[in-house]
């Protein structure tokens, strides 16, 4: 009884493995997935944060104010990206999210030195909770080689926090949650789309009537841009009822930034489905592109902290450019303007991607 | 020989090769306008391959086609407005109704809202649809799904039209009225060019072409095919016809015998003569002492000509295969 049992079983395996062999996309993703997504990770994943590009804004124009600078620099918790002339510079160049913080010196830098007070101010983004708390750190930096121990009493630096003064991590996951929930819906409907055609039949019937294939591509993804604009709703509204987040840019610029998205993430849909032969190999390109969307994005760690190469990685992925997108409308009220290389981008993408999705989309069977 | 303009399919010399399986070689093939064209073949001999080709879904390895005037695959596109295709399997979609099936075809090839709704009025008559407009198309009997592929296969009037096994899933009298369609549909003026492997609907084609692992054996009018056949058809009625069926094989001039019941038919070939008497003596060693009147030359059918046409030769292109492969 056992031994007919457990040789039936065998076959059983020995047949799925053998499918599993010829399934080549399947069987190159049971290795692929976690060779690559560990890699990725292990080296990615670093929530020590380092590198925060900032701008310096010094109105002293001092030797100490050139110290400061260098020591600040050398602690490498920040990257000095540039020097501007006034704060308000610096604050639009915060809104554009081009830094995420800047150090302003005021021209009486000298005189509080010597009177121990409190040098200057970090103006600080601080939806990313993560990056203002390393600035914030270094708000009792030692400058000892300037001052004297005991005539310091106040803290080197005062620290100004910009749209999320309380610090709530919320404020700043919601906005990156449609980033994520829509690449994840997105993707996973367009990517089944042409596959799904393609194993009921119905696809060879289509394929011998006068239809484009740029036609078919354009016409299965119009329903889910509807699709993206609801879930896009939902998440936002209920993050604004519920945990209070604010949505301090335009609704215009809002729709407008998210159906750049909404394209960009159908358009790879539809590449993936016209490489997968089978849903269950769409399902498994799609986790394998959501996967670094969740960790690379900016969503879950930010952006800076990464190694260079995992973010030339992640600047490939649409995500990453809605995700700056969505928290500049949203968080600090900017506009598509302010994030032009971002919105190109993606408008790029989907040229790009659709052009590839209609000459891979073959209207042959060979 | 019809000349180029009555013909609505003109195939020379055409092979696809897939990998090392050459699934269809050196295939010529010409269909009149106006003609339901049979392809008689069992399975995998390369029928829907070769629809395949004709209508541009795959490129031929070698060889020139031309369908309606066309060169494919280089006009493919263009033709795609002409020609009507019902896929071997159901092609439609199950989770959408009859009527808007039909209304998604009507779109695709672009009839206006006007047209449309006439047409898909006229094809669910015609094709006894109207009772099943709402229904979805998964839940159609095979027949209705079947009347369903025709009916969108001939949404766009198409001049041509390719039917791959249209009746593999239905029964007898849903056959027979599909012929009925089909020749109505002939008649007026539409070239049908339909796979099948059931002998009776081969018999109704004007012409027929039968078709083995790639090949074609040999083509013609049914009517004609069988007349040319260098074969004599014997019934043997009697005992011990396994035996004697076994027996009868080992003759060069015998490609076949095979049993129908308590009788048995066997093939010879035209040279012999007298075919009877050559029977009767060739039996003996097995049957016993067989009477004439147990023996009678019959008409022979296309399954005799099918039978005498393919099995022989299938080791030689088997060699060629190889060598080619």
């Amino acid at each position: 009884m056992l031994l007919a049992s457990l040789r039936r079983i065998k076959s059983i395996t020995t047949k799925e493995i053998r499918q599993l062999k010829r399934d080549r996309i399947t069987f190159g993703m049971v290795v692929m997935i976690p060779l690559i997504q560990l890699l990725l990770f292990g080296y990615a994943i670093n929530t020590d944060v380092r590198n925060v590009p900032v701008v310096v804004v010094d109105q002293s124009h001092s030797a100490a104010g050139r110290w400061i600078v260098e020591a600040v620099k050398v602690t490498q918790v920040v990257s000095i990206e540039k020097h501007y002339a006034s704060a308000e510079e610096a604050e639009a160049a915060i809104t554009r999210g081009e830094v995420r913080a800047a150090l302003i010196l005021p021209p009486n830098l000298t005189e509080k030195l010597a009177h121990g007070e409190t040098l200057g101010q970090w103006v600080v983004d601080g939806s990313d909770t993560m990056i203002a708390s390393a600035i914030s750190q270094l708000r009792n930096m030692p400058l000892d080689q300037l001052t004297r121990q005991d005539t310091q009493k106040k803290p080197t630096f005062e620290v100004a926090l910009f749209y999320n003064p309380e610090q709530r991590s919320a404020v700043n996951i919601v906005p990156g949650l449609i980033a994520v929930i829509l690449t994840m819906t997105m993707i996973l409907f367009t990517s089944a789309a042409i596959v799904r055609e393609r194993e009921r039949g119905n696809l060879e019937l289509l394929i011998t009537t006068p239809i484009k294939p740029l036609e078919l591509m354009l016409g299965k993804i119009v329903p889910y841009i509807l699709v993206g604009l609801v879930q896009m709703t939902i998440i936002l509204g209920l993050g604004h009822l519920i945990f209070d987040v604010p949505i301090n840019g335009a609704i215009t610029q809002l729709l407008m930034g998210t159906l750049l998205f909404i394209a960009a993430s159908l358009t790879l849909g539809l590449i993936i489905s016209t490489i997968a032969k089978t849903q269950l190999q769409a399902m498994q390109m799609t986790i394998f592109v959501i996967l670094p969307t969740i960790l690379l994005s900016g969503f879950m760690f930010p952006f800076e902290a990464m190694p260079k190469p995992a973010q030339w990685i992640a600047e490939l992925l649409p995500a990453t450019h809605f995700m700056r997108i969505i928290r500049a409308i949203v968080l600090r009220g900017g506009t598509l303007s302010d994030m032009q290389f971002d919105a190109l981008w993606l408008i790029g993408f989907t040229l790009v991607g659709i052009l590839v999705a209609s000459l891979r989309f073959n209207k042959r069977l060979d | 020989m019809p000349s180029n303009a009555e013909l609505a399919i003109d195939a020379r010399g055409v092979d696809k090769q897939f990998g090392k399986l050459r699934a269809v070689a050196e295939l010529d093939l010409q269909v009149q306008k106006g003609h339901i064209y049979g392809f008689l073949g069992p399975n995998g001999c390369g029928k829907s391959t070769t629809i395949r080709m004709l209508t541009g879904l795959l490129t031929p390895t070698r060889g020139e086609i031309n369908v309606l005037g066309m060169a494919i695959p280089q006009q493919a596109e263009a033709l795609r407005r002409h020609i009507g295709y019902m896929t071997q399997k159901f092609s439609l979609y199950e989770d959408l109704s009859v009527r808007e099936n039909l209304q998604f075809i009507a779109d695709i090839y672009g009839l206006g809202v006007r047209e449309s709704k006439r047409k898909i009025d006229e094809l669910t008559a015609t094709y006894h649809l109207d009772a099943q407009r709402q229904q979805l198309a998964g839940t159609l009997s095979g027949g209705q799904k079947q009347r369903l592929g025709l009916a969108c296969a001939c949404i766009n009037e198409p001049e041509l039209l390719f039917l791959d096994e249209p009746t593999s899933a239905v029964d007898p009298q849903n056959r027979r009225d599909f012929w009925e369609q089909l020749f109505d549909l002939s008649d007026r003026g539409t070239s049908i060019l339909v796979t099948t492997h059931y002998m009776d609907e081969a018999q109704r084609c004007h012409q027929l072409a039968i078709m083995e692992s790639g090949h074609i054996r040999a083509k013609g009018n049914p009517q004609a095919l069988l007349e040319a056949m260098p074969l004599h058809v014997i019934e043997i009625a009697g005992h011990r016809l396994r035996q004697l069926k076994s027996h009868l094989g080992q003759f060069s001039e015998i490609p076949s015998a095979a049993q129908l019941g308590d009788r048995l038919r066997v093939l010879v070939d035209k040279k012999i003569d007298a075919p009877i008497p050559w029977l009767l003596e060739k039996s003996r060693a097995v049957a016993g002492q067989l009477t004439p009147p147990q023996l009678t030359q019959v008409a022979p059918n296309l399954e005799d000509l099918f039978v005498s046409v393919t099995g022989k030769g299938l080791e030689a292109s088997r060699e060629a295969e190889d060598v080619t492969g």
